[in-house]
């Protein structure tokens, strides 16, 4: 094996890594957000406009980490740097 | 092999300047919008029309929506920040139409969105409470937090863009993939997703910007 075919492999085997842990823990924390944004509503239904909002802006900061993850995997797989070491 | 097309391409250049797809698309989505609101606003009337009560529906949420996190006069911050969200909803949207390209899934634009958000920020703070007042909201709670309020002035941001950027290009590689692999109406209920992600990514970008809004604004409560 290159060196050439090691960093590739290595790259597709991090990106996959990457978006495998990445979306766990944001998976796990937008299932948990919704679960207390309902219960909550459910509790007092008339709150549920603000619970929402609320709801709407901490999911999509959540959700961030998750993009953040995509955005590398796409790095490695698209934009990767470290290739440009080997290939000159 | 066209797969990768997701990513905006170069049309023509001027000068150092690259005109991608990307951005013919946002001029494409500017003169739709304008248009649409030059013939909604050409016969104004008491009795509204079809078109001028949807534009007025759309203003009065705009409002509702700021007045109940914004403690000022929520005109301030409706002409720049409902321009914000028409654009970005409408850009999202865009990609969905044939043989166009999601403006928002280039980096390029999103940056542009989220710089505009963070000059508007700092604008509507110095505006509404002095240059000394507004930066005395960086040393709360304490002196000690300073470099952190600086630094996430640059996060913020940039999570911003990135954000916008991460969710309208994953809508697209999923059709684009999906597309590759099994054709015809399966990747239906994904762009129906995609609608809705683009939408409340539109939402969220506007509601986020008036948090950071709200944020460098001292309530007297």
């Amino acid at each position: 094996m290159d060196a050439k075919t090691v960093v590739i492999s290595v790259s597709i085997l991090a990106a996959a890594l990457v978006m495998a842990i990445g979306g766990y823990g944001p998976a796990k924390a937008l299932g948990k957000a919704l679960t207390e944004a309902l219960d909550a509503t459910a509790r007092q239904p008339e709150a549920s406009d603000k619970i929402m909002r609320a709801l709407f802006v901490g999911m999509a900061l959540i959700e961030s980490i998750a993009i953040y993850a995509f955005v590398i995997a796409l790095i490695i797989l698209f934009a990767n740097p470290l290739i440009g070491y080997i290939v000159k | 092999m066209k797969i990768f097309n997701v990513f905006p391409e170069t049309i023509f250049s001027i000068g150092p300047v690259h005109i991608t797809d990307t951005v013919i698309t946002t001029w494409f989505v500017m003169v739709a919008i304008i248009t649409i609101c030059y013939l909604a606003t050409r016969k104004l009337s008491v009795k509204p029309s079809f078109f001028q009560e949807i534009l007025e529906a759309i203003f009065e949420a705009m409002e509702k929506t700021i007045k109940d996190i914004l403690p000022l006069d929520p005109w301030l911050v409706v002409p720049m920040l409902g321009t914000l969200w028409i654009l970005i909803g409408f850009s999202n949207l865009a990609g969905l139409i044939p043989g166009l390209k999601t403006p928002t899934a280039d980096l390029n634009t999103t940056l542009a969105f989220a710089l505009i958000s963070f000059s508007m920020t700092h604008v509507i703070g110095i505006a509404t409470q002095g240059l000394k007042g507004y930066l005395v909201h960086y040393k709360e709670p304490t002196w000690l937090l300073l470099p952190f309020h600086l630094i996430a002035e640059v996060t913020r941001t940039a999570a911003l863009a990135v954000r916008l950027f991460g969710n309208m290009l994953s809508g697209d590689m999923i059709a684009i993939i999906l597309l590759g692999i099994v054709g015809l109406l399966v990747p239906i209920p994904f762009s129906l997703l995609h609608i809705i992600i683009g939408i409340i990514q539109a939402y969220i970008f506007g509601i986020l910007t008036l948090v950071f809004i709200a944020g460098g604004i001292k309530t007297k409560s």
